[in-house]
């Protein structure tokens, strides 16, 4: 277990899947993706994250994480 | 007298923010975010609802609205679309806050197709909800005096009666009920829904509302960007004619002519 292959987590974003390396944190999860921070927000297990957090919050294995940011509505 | 000089003066106020243009317009239902911008600068409109959803994950470099219609111009009010529950629009709108670091939102919890009637015990929860959490609830309901009198109560900054349900085009079906709404309300009463066209938008506002939100009305007409300028001409006339108070009605005619000094034969 503690193989430096074993230490990467798997985390479901926007109800997918993802594996992330260990220690990644919100702000790293959005650059990989390719978010702009100020464009997005971000829920960890129905709780807000901070914007100001960001560079700081590492995600746990098994985080539910939704990023939304806003589109055309009435 | 300087009419336009009147106009400028005109303003209403929601949460402490001032909005010359009475015009509130959604950003949904374009073409495309090109299309969106053009119609939403051809409306002269100042506050526009959004909605917030799940980004892509698989295109994230897309094109935001945010690029098109920016939040540094426009007053974003983020919607609780598709949220049927206090906690969907409790968590909705908490995101929406930390994506814009605003509180002014707009609630909205429907009933089922065909009418997307709004859900008024479910909307009375949810606004409670909201209020307690320090949100600044501008809130869609139904044309009910009573409902829009305790949503006043409860704290909501503005309420919003359909003129008719949402995306019909038939404009203010009810008016005797959103009359009597804005009578006996001391926050301000938009007409959200339902417009179709400048006429109607101009009668909610010849009824005294504040202002006017519609989106499909000029989404969907034929040239969006055509008909975002006659909804601001539109909102600007009726809102010209409450103030201006309009000639009483009758069943008979009044001569806008003088009868003396006719020229008689002999």
């Amino acid at each position: 277990m503690e193989a430096a292959t074993e230490t990467g987590i798997s985390v479901t974003v926007n109800g997918e899947e993802r594996r992330l390396p260990a220690g990644t944190t919100v702000a790293g999860l959005l650059s990989a993706i390719g978010l702009a921070e100020r464009k997005v927000a971000v829920e960890r297990n129905l709780e807000i994250v901070p914007r100001s957090t960001y560079a700081t919050v590492q995600l746990a294995a098994g985080d539910a994480i939704e990023i939304v940011h806003f589109i055309g509505g009435g | 007298m300087d009419g336009s000089a009147n106009i400028q003066d005109d303003f209403w106020e929601v949460a402490g923010r001032r909005f010359r243009s009475r015009l509130v317009v959604g950003t949904g239902r374009y073409k495309s975010l090109e299309e969106t911008a053009a119609s939403i600068e051809a409306s002269g409109a100042e506050m526009v609802t959004v909605a917030v959803r799940r980004v892509n994950l698989s295109d994230p470099g897309a094109p935001m609205l945010q690029d098109f219609v920016p939040p540094t111009r426009y007053t974003y009010l983020p919607n609780t679309a598709g949220c049927h529950t206090a906690q969907e629009a409790v968590r909705t709108l908490r995101l929406a806050r930390e994506a814009g670091g605003w509180n002014l939102v707009k609630l909205e919890v429907l009933g089922p197709p065909p009418f997307l009637y709004p859900d008024m015990a479910a909307t009375f929860e949810a606004a409670a909800a909201l209020l307690a959490d320090n949100f600044e609830v501008m809130v869609y309901c139904a044309d009910d005096p009573v409902a829009a009198k305790r949503l006043e109560e409860m704290g909501c900054v503005a309420i919003m009666p359909l003129g008719a349900p949402i995306g019909s085009g038939m404009g203010v079906v009810n008016p005797y009920m959103i009359r009597a709404i804005k009578a006996q309300a001391k926050v301000p009463v938009l007409v959200d829904a339902g417009i179709g066209t400048a006429s109607d938008a101009a009668f909610a506002m010849e009824l005294g509302c504040d202002a006017v939100l519609l989106n499909s009305a000029i989404a969907h007409a034929q040239d969006p960007v055509r008909m975002a300028v006659a909804m601001k001409h539109a909102v600007i006339a009726g809102r010209e004619a409450f103030l201006a108070g309009r000639m009483g009605r009758d069943y008979k005619a009044d001569a806008s002519s003088p009868m003396d000094g006719l020229i008689r034969r002999g």
